[in-house]
C-alpha cells in the first residue's frame, strides 16, 4: 500500500526545467505561510487513483440501488409527513450549490499546491464534491415531480435572501488565498463542523423515511471523512513547517470557526423544528460532536503546536440552548418570501422541545408559539412583512440575543470610512473589523432590494425575480404540498393508484 | 496531555454489509462504547480504536482490504495514525 501510494503520487511529480518554480506555483507565497518541505505531507489513507475509482464506483452503485428502489416503490408517500421536505428544499437550495463551489476550488488547489501529495488529495476531493452535487440533484429530483420548491434552486441560491448565508460563506472562502481556503473549508468547516451538519441530520432523514437522502448523505459523508483527514493533515503540516505559521493559522481558525458555525445555525433550525420526527436536538448534537469530540479531543492535540480553541467559542456554547429557536422564528416569520413553507410546532413537538431545552423553551419560546397557535385558530397567520436588518458578515437577520441575556437582541456597530456597519455578535464584529475592506463589499439581499436590484419594489416583484412560484412559499397547512399529501393518502385507503403528480 | 485519556470515535453506516466489520471492531477493542442512531452506529473508546484486517476477514468470511473501510465510514474523531494493509488505528497524536 505504501509503495503503491508512493509510486502513484510522488513518483509522478517532476521538477520544472524551463519554467521557474514560482511561476509554476504563483499563489502559495502571498499569505505569509512558509513551507520548507512539501514532502512532509502525509496522507493516512494513502489513496491511489485506481483505488479511489474502485471505491467511489461501489459507493455510487449502492446509492443508485437505493434511489431506484425508492422511486419504484413510491417511497415519497412513506415519508413521515410532506412538511419534512421543507428541510430538503433548504438542503438543495443552500447546500448543493456549495458542493459545486467546493469542487471548483479544490480543482484550483489540485493545480496550484506545490506538493504532489496534497495536489492529488485536492484532486480527489474536487471529484468528490462534483459527485456530491450530482448525486444530490439526482436524489432530490425525484421529489421535484410531486412537491413544490425544488424547481429553480440554483437560481435561488444566487438571489434569495436566506441563501446568501451559505453562499457568502463560500464566496468568502473562495476569494481568500489557497492556505486560508484549506483552513476555512477543509479544517474549520469539514473537520470541526460538518459532523454537526450532516451526521445527525442524515440520521434524521432516515428516521423520517427519507432513505435516498440518508444514502447520499452517508455516501457523501464517507468522502467527508477523507476530507476531514485532508483538513487535519493540512493544519498539522502547516503548523509543523514553520513557527511563523502558527499565529496566521490561529487567526484563520478564529475567523472560520465563527463563520462556519453561524451558517450551521440554519441546520440547528432544520434539526429541531423541520423534522416531523426529530431524532437529536441541536444542543445534544453540539455537545456530542463539537464540545466532546472537538474541544475535548482535537484541541488538546493542537495545543502541542500552540493552537488555542477558537476565539468566541464560549459564545457558541452559551447560545446552544437558543440558536435553533431564534433561527426558526426568522424562517417562520419570513417564509412568505422563501421557497419552503413553515408552520407553528404542534403541542407534541413543543413537548419534545421542552424536554430537550428545559432551561429555555417554556420560558422564552413556547409563549411565542402559543400566540401563533391562537392567531391561527382564529383563521390568521402572522408573517413579518418588513425587511430585517442583516449582519454584515454572516448575513443572518439580526435576531440573535446576547450571550449573557436571552431577552436582549445582540447588535454590534463598527465604523469604517465614515459609515456604520452592523454585526450580530462579537464573533462577526471581530471578523468585520479584521478585514473591513472585504466585508463592506458584501451583497446584502435587503440592501439590494432597497437599491432596486431585485426585480422591483413590491413583494410579488421580488418573489418573481427570486424564481419563487405559487405553492413554494408561506404556511405549510393548506399549502399545495399539504393538500396533495392528504389526497394521496386518502386514495391509498381505497386501493387506487396514488402518488401520481397532478393538480390538486 | 496523554492521548490515552481522550475519547476517539468512528461512526459507521448501520447496514448488513457493515455488521461483520462492527463485530470485528468490538472484538478487538474491549472498552468500546456502542451507540445506535437511526442509520448509524457510533463507536467510541478512550485512547484508541484498532481495526485489524484479519479479525474483519474472520467475521466476514472473505478477503477484506483495509481501504474498504472507506465504504462504511461516515465520520470519525481522532487521527488515522496508522493505515496499512493489515491494520487501521485511530488515536490522538499529542
Amino acid at each position: 500500500m505504501k509503495e503503491r501510494y508512493s509510486l502513484l503520487t510522488r513518483d509522478l511529480d517532476w521538477e520544472p526545467s524551463y519554467v521557474p518554480r514560482e511561476k509554476l506555483y504563483p499563489f502559495t507565497s502571498y499569505e505569509g505561510i512558509k513551507v520548507h518541505d512539501w514532502d512532509g505531507w502525509e496522507d493516512p489513507f494513502r489513496l491511489t487513483v485506481d483505488a479511489y475509482y474502485k471505491y467511489q464506483a461501489e459507493k455510487d452503485k449502492r446509492l443508485y440501488a437505493v434511489l431506484d428502489g425508492f422511486a419504484q416503490s413510491q417511497g415519497h408517500l412513506t415519508l413521515s409527513d410532506a412538511s419534512y421536505l421543507n428541510a430538503i428544499k433548504l438542503f438543495i437550495q443552500g447546500v448543493t450549490p456549495l458542493e459545486y463551489a467546493a469542487h471548483r476550488h479544490f480543482a484550483y488547489l489540485a493545480r496550484y499546491l506545490e506538493g504532489p501529495a496534497p495536489r492529488f488529495a485536492a484532486l480527489c476531493q474536487s471529484v468528490d464534491e462534483l459527485r456530491h452535487c450530482q448525486t444530490q440533484i439526482h436524489t432530490i429530483s425525484n421529489y421535484n415531480k410531486y412537491y413544490s420548491g425544488f424547481h429553480s434552486w440554483s437560481k435561488m441560491h444566487d438571489r434569495v435572501w436566506y441563501l446568501s448565508v451559505p453562499k457568502s460563506l463560500f464566496d468568502d472562502a473562495m476569494s481568500a488565498g489557497p492556505f486560508e481556503f484549506l483552513i476555512s473549508i477543509s479544517f474549520s468547516f469539514e473537520y470541526l463542523l460538518t459532523n454537526l451538519l450532516f451526521v445527525p441530520f442524515m440520521s434524521g432523514a432516515s428516521f423520517n423515511g427519507d432513505m435516498p437522502t440518508m444514502s447520499f448523505g452517508f455516501s457523501a459523508q464517507s468522502d467527508e471523512s477523507r476530507h476531514m483527514t485532508l483538513g487535519l493533515e493540512a493544519i498539522k503540516f502547516l503548523l509543523e513547517q514553520d513557527e511563523d505559521n502558527v499565529p496566521i493559522i490561529q487567526d484563520w481558525i478564529d475567523k472560520w470557526f465563527w463563520r462556519a458555525y453561524r451558517m450551521s445555525a440554519l441546520v440547528a433550525a432544520m434539526m429541531d423544528y423541520m423534522l416531523p420526527r426529530p431524532v437529536m436536538s441541536w444542543k445534544e448534537a453540539f455537545e456530542l460532536y463539537f464540545e466532546d469530540q472537538m474541544l475535548g479531543g482535537l484541541f488538546p492535540d493542537l495545543e502541542f503546536y500552540g493552537i488555542k480553541p477558537p476565539r468566541h467559542v464560549q459564545q457558541a456554547i452559551a447560545e446552544k440552548d437558543r440558536l435553533s429557536h431564534e433561527v426558526y422564528k426568522i424562517l417562520h416569520n419570513f417564509s412568505f418570501a422563501a421557497a419552503f413553507t413553515t408552520s407553528t410546532p404542534t403541542q407534541d413537538h413543543m413537548r419534545w422541545l421542552s424536554e430537550q431545552y428545559p432551561e429555555t423553551f417554556d420560558r422564552y419560546y413556547r409563549p411565542v408559539w402559543e400566540k401563533h397557535e391562537r392567531i391561527e385558530a382564529a383563521g390568521g397567520r402572522a408573517f413579518v412583512m418588513g425587511l430585517p436588518q442583516l449582519c454584515q458578515v454572516c448575513q443572518i437577520p439580526m435576531a440573535f440575543t446576547e450571550a449573557d441575556d436571552p431577552s436582549r437582541i445582540s447588535y454590534r456597530r463598527s465604523q469604517f470610512r465614515a459609515e456604520t456597519f452592523h454585526t450580530c455578535s462579537d464573533g462577526c464584529q471581530w471578523i468585520f473589523e479584521r478585514e473591513p475592506e472585504k466585508y463592506v463589499q458584501a451583497w446584502l439581499p435587503v440592501h439590494q432590494i432597497y437599491q432596486g436590484n431585485c426585480g422591483g419594489p413590491t413583494v410579488p416583484d421580488v418573489l418573481a425575480w427570486y424564481g419563487i412560484q405559487e405553492g413554494d412559499n408561506g404556511e405549510f397547512k393548506g399549502s399545495r404540498d399539504a393538500l396533495a399529501w392528504t389526497a394521496w393518502h386518502a386514495e391509498g385507503t381505497t386501493g387506487s393508484s396514488n402518488g401520481v403528480a397532478k393538480e390538486v | 496531555m496523554s492521548h490515552t485519556l481522550r475519547q476517539v470515535g468512528i461512526d459507521l453506516q448501520d447496514s448488513e454489509e457493515n455488521r461483520a466489520l462492527i463485530e470485528a471492531i468490538r472484538v478487538d477493542n474491549a472498552e468500546l462504547t456502542v451507540r445506535h442512531l437511526p442509520g448509524l452506529v457510533k463507536l467510541q473508546a478512550a485512547g484508541q480504536i484498532v481495526i485489524n484486517r484479519e479479525t474483519v476477514e474472520n467475521r466476514l468470511g472473505r478477503e477484506w482490504e483495509t481501504g474498504e473501510l472507506q465504504l462504511a465510514l461516515v465520520s470519525y474523531a481522532g487521527n488515522f495514525s496508522e493505515w496499512d494493509d493489515d491494520r487501521v488505528v485511530v488515536r490522538w497524536e499529542h
